[in-house]
């Protein structure tokens, strides 16, 4: 055993590149939900987006681009969600089970021919100065774009559910979507578009996993982080700010124990391969025990007649 | 008098089955209050529901101000002038007061101004509030008036009131009566909807009556008796319930020391609550809503458990009984929550018969449902109280409040109860089908069975029953004989309008 080869600072720096797939799919999750929509389909939307995202950099050979398409493919299989769930009153949990199993399924058929294909490289930002600072400068400010994208996009739906008319819209009608549509708000035009951007968050987070992280295609390789994300958003309170603290704990633990496992730490593989599961969990689970509450109409059909 | 504010001419309006609206026309002018009164599922709620632009009409046409009005949605209603508070408040609990008024706004002010004019307007109307309180914590009397400050921040021209008073106290009405007459005298037209007889006779100007989707009748309401009013509304003679001589007998229940936790965020717990109640007697609970209401229908029901001791039923603890058990004892219960607590809404009536009937009635045997007992033990509710349906086939959801409400009473009725706890057993009920529920009560109890009924219809409450107490934040008054009792005493015992002041008009 040797845990003097765990390098503190590369461990933090890819904690958050751990993280960023998870953040991507719970921020769009938590925007969703925060609408009155549990959409289970993350999964199926996130495997979707890093097919998508995958072939198009391929293709195309820019990452960019890649990461636009994946953001159209969750989108598209989020408006398939939409559809069942608002247009045709479908009942929400089915629907989104139904959605991660074709999600998966329609992932494996594209992406057959791009099976063991490197991907365009997503090169690292180059920030002066910041980044050649010690420590400090290789953890945070040697990333990728997309990185920080998700951090900006965690503190943008704050600030839109804190502070501006369109956020309290948003948590109107998950809160009463009676009261709502009794005010005159189009419950389910706001609901559909809170359901696409939730798709094409996944659909980053999928693509992240694809040409960041790994970076190949495999299928089902986003293996249960769309579970995961969902968890987030509800043990996370539906606070963006949590859910990013959240995300950090589960990448941090990730990694950490895959450093363990390299240093051969006396703790048999399962156990350390549980534990960001279960500590996730648990701190949040701790965190929640304060009053904040689901969306009053998390999950309920709405329909105007009634 | 010069020309109407608005004007409805000829509206017409039909759902598939129903006619809702049947060529309706009448005027309302500036500075009047205008009662518009009719059963349930007399049309009222179509018609304000198209003034206020959610609905749109088949036929006819409405004029604002002499203009074509047809909004669209509410917004346009909104734009215009024309405000409404809702009957089911059209509130968000998990907001704040602030967040649920610019929510109702069409120009809000940015947060920080809002809060002063929220100020402002609140207590030049006598409606204090303080803006920056989550609604899920108010009462069901400042709910109210977070709805019409909403409403007034906007100046409305014309503001619609739903049935503005059945959740408040007698004080509480008071108040928004003189609100209401204050607004008038500054111009606003008030649309006011309710069926409380009384209240418009001493609020309104003029009324038009409703009756199946067509206009019966107008007439001056301070001019007109009540009993005309609803003879008017219901279009034949109803007699008012009759006491039949009951005698009240030994202690059949009797609560001691009662305190319970109550298991909702925004509930009421229940604190050492003590009653005794009497073989043959009817004990009204009145209180605002939200005052432990639901906590003692559950605490008596067996939804919530107690220690054995606190609850007895002839003589026998019960506390820590479950629904099931008590109901063999003969605690029977109705709550307020027709759709999803008294009734599962898409189950039918037979269905819905077995779920509170299975116990008394013997129609399960060995853990087998014997649906033919079922059945024919809700067609004998049907029949005994009048359940206008289809048949027993018919899910819950399907039936009118009215029905459903004489369906859910009539059940534990037939079940020959020892005690039957009712909560609101007539709220949004029509007058007849009301009747005819407080009837059914005073039987019972003639009967020899003992009573408890919760209501914020406090007419109702003195009508029907021998002893009065009030629940206010959880605690039960002393109860008193509902004979000789003055309204301002049960006001008092109610806890009064704590916090409020009457409009500086």
């Amino acid at each position: 055993m040797d845990l003097s080869a765990i390098n503190p600072a590369l461990l933090l720096a890819s904690l958050m590149v751990a993280a960023t797939p998870i953040l991507l799919a719970a921020i769009g999750e938590l925007v969703a939900e925060r609408s009155g929509v549990l959409n289970l389909g993350v999964e199926g939307m996130m495997i979707t987006g890093a097919i998508c995202g995958f072939a198009i950099a391929v293709e195309t050979g820019s990452p960019w681009l890649g990461f636009a398409g994946a953001a159209a493919g969750g989108a598209v299989l989020a408006l398939l969600f939409a559809l069942l769930t608002q247009v045709a009153l479908a009942n929400q949990v089915a629907s989104g089970l139904a959605l991660t199993l074709f999600g998966l399924g329609l992932s494996a058929l594209i992406g057959q021919g791009y099976v063991g294909i490197k991907p365009p490289k997503f090169a690292r930002l180059d920030i002066p100065v910041l980044g050649d600072l010690p420590v400090v400068g290789r953890v945070l400010f040697g990333h990728d774009p997309m990185l920080y994208i998700a951090i900006a996009l965690v503190a943008g739906v704050w600030i839109l559910l804190r502070f501006s008319r369109a956020g309290l819209i948003l948590r109107a009608v998950g809160e009463n979507h009676d009261a709502a549509h009794a005010l005159g708000y189009k419950v389910v035009r706001i609901r559909i578009l809170a359901i696409l951007f939730g798709g094409a968050c996944a659909g980053l987070g999928g693509a992240y996993i694809s040409l960041v992280r790994v970076p190949q295609w495999t299928e089902g390789m986003t293996a249960g982080v769309g579970w995961i994300a969902l968890a987030l958003v509800v043990f996370g309170s539906w606070k963006p700010w949590r859910v990013l603290l959240g995300a950090w704990l589960f990448g941090g633990i990730t990694v950490l124990q895959l450093n363990l496992q390299a240093a051969g730490v006396a703790i048999p593989v399962e156990y350390l391969a549980m534990s960001p599961y279960l500590v996730t969990i648990l701190v949040l689970v701790i965190l929640s025990a304060d009053k904040s509450r689901a969306p009053a109409s998390l999950g309920k059909i709405f329909h105007a007649s009634q | 008098m010069n020309a109407p504010l608005l004007s409805l001419q000829g509206i017409t309006k039909a759902y598939p089955g129903v006619v809702a609206n049947d060529d309706v026309s009448f005027d309302i002018h500036n500075g009047q209050i205008h009662a518009l009164l009719g059963e349930n599922g007399a049309g009222k709620s179509t018609l304000v529901k198209m003034v206020y632009g959610l609905v749109q009409p088949d036929q006819g046409q409405m004029l604002l101000n002499g203009q074509r009005y047809a909004p669209p949605e509410p917004r346009a209603a909104r734009t215009d002038g024309i405000a409404m508070v809702f009957q089911h408040f059209s509130l968000f609990e998990a907001l704040s007061v602030a967040e649920n008024i610019t929510l109702g706004m069409e120009n809000p002010p940015p947060m920080s101004d809002l809060a002063r004019r929220i100020h402002e307007v609140s207590t030049a109307y006598g409606l204090p509030l303080d803006p920056s309180r989550i609604v899920g914590d108010l009462s069901a009397g400042e709910r109210q008036r977070v709805e019409i400050i909403r409403c007034l921040l906007q100046d409305p021209a014309l503001l619609i009131m739903d049935e503005p008073t059945s959740v408040l106290t007698p004080q509480e009405v008071e108040i928004l009566f003189r609100t209401l007459r204050k607004l008038a005298a500054e111009g606003t037209a008030i649309l006011y909807i309710s069926h409380k007889l009384e209240e418009i006779r001493t609020l309104c100007d003029h009324a038009t009556v409703l009756r199946l989707g067509k206009v019966v009748g107008e007439c001056t309401p301070s001019e007109t008796t009540a009993r005309e009013m609803a003879e008017l509304m219901v279009g034949r003679e109803f007699g008012s319930p009759l006491g039949a001589g009951r005698t009240v007998g030994d202690v059949v229940l009797g609560i001691d020391g009662l305190s319970v936790r109550s298991p909702s965020a925004f509930g009421t717990s229940l604190k050492n609550v003590s009653l005794a109640l009497c073989k043959g007697e009817i004990v009204g609970i009145g209180g605002v809503a939200g005052n432990g209401q639901d906590e003692l229908l559950a605490a008596l029901s067996g939804e919530i458990l107690t220690p054995p001791d606190a609850i007895e039923l002839l003589g026998q603890p019960i506390g820590h009984l479950r629904p099931g058990e008590r109901r063999h004892l003969g605690l029977l219960s109705a709550p307020e929550e027709r759709l999803g607590h008294a009734a599962a809404p898409d189950m039918t009536l037979t269905e819905n018969a077995m779920l509170t009937g299975s116990v008394r009635e013997g129609l399960t045997t060995a853990g087998f449902l014997k649906w033919r007992a079922a059945e024919g033990f809700a067609r004998r509710i049907i029949e005994a109280f009048d359940v206008r349906t289809p048949g027993p086939d018919t899910v819950a959801r399907a039936l009118s409040g009215g029905n459903l409400q004489k369906f859910v009473i009539g059940r534990e009725i037939l079940q020959r109860p020892v005690v039957l706890v009712v909560n609101q057993p007539t709220w949004g009920v029509d007058a007849a089908a009301a009747a005819a529920i407080r009837q059914a009560l005073l039987d019972l109890a003639a009967q020899g069975a003992a009573v408890i009924c919760i209501s914020q219809d406090l007419d109702e409450l003195i009508e029907i029953s021998d002893r009065f107490a009030a629940l206010n934040e959880g605690r039960l008054s002393e109860p008193r004989d509902t004979a000789g009792l003055e309204i301002e005493e049960i006001g008092l015992m109610m806890g009064g309008a704590h916090g409020m002041e009457v409009a500086h008009v």
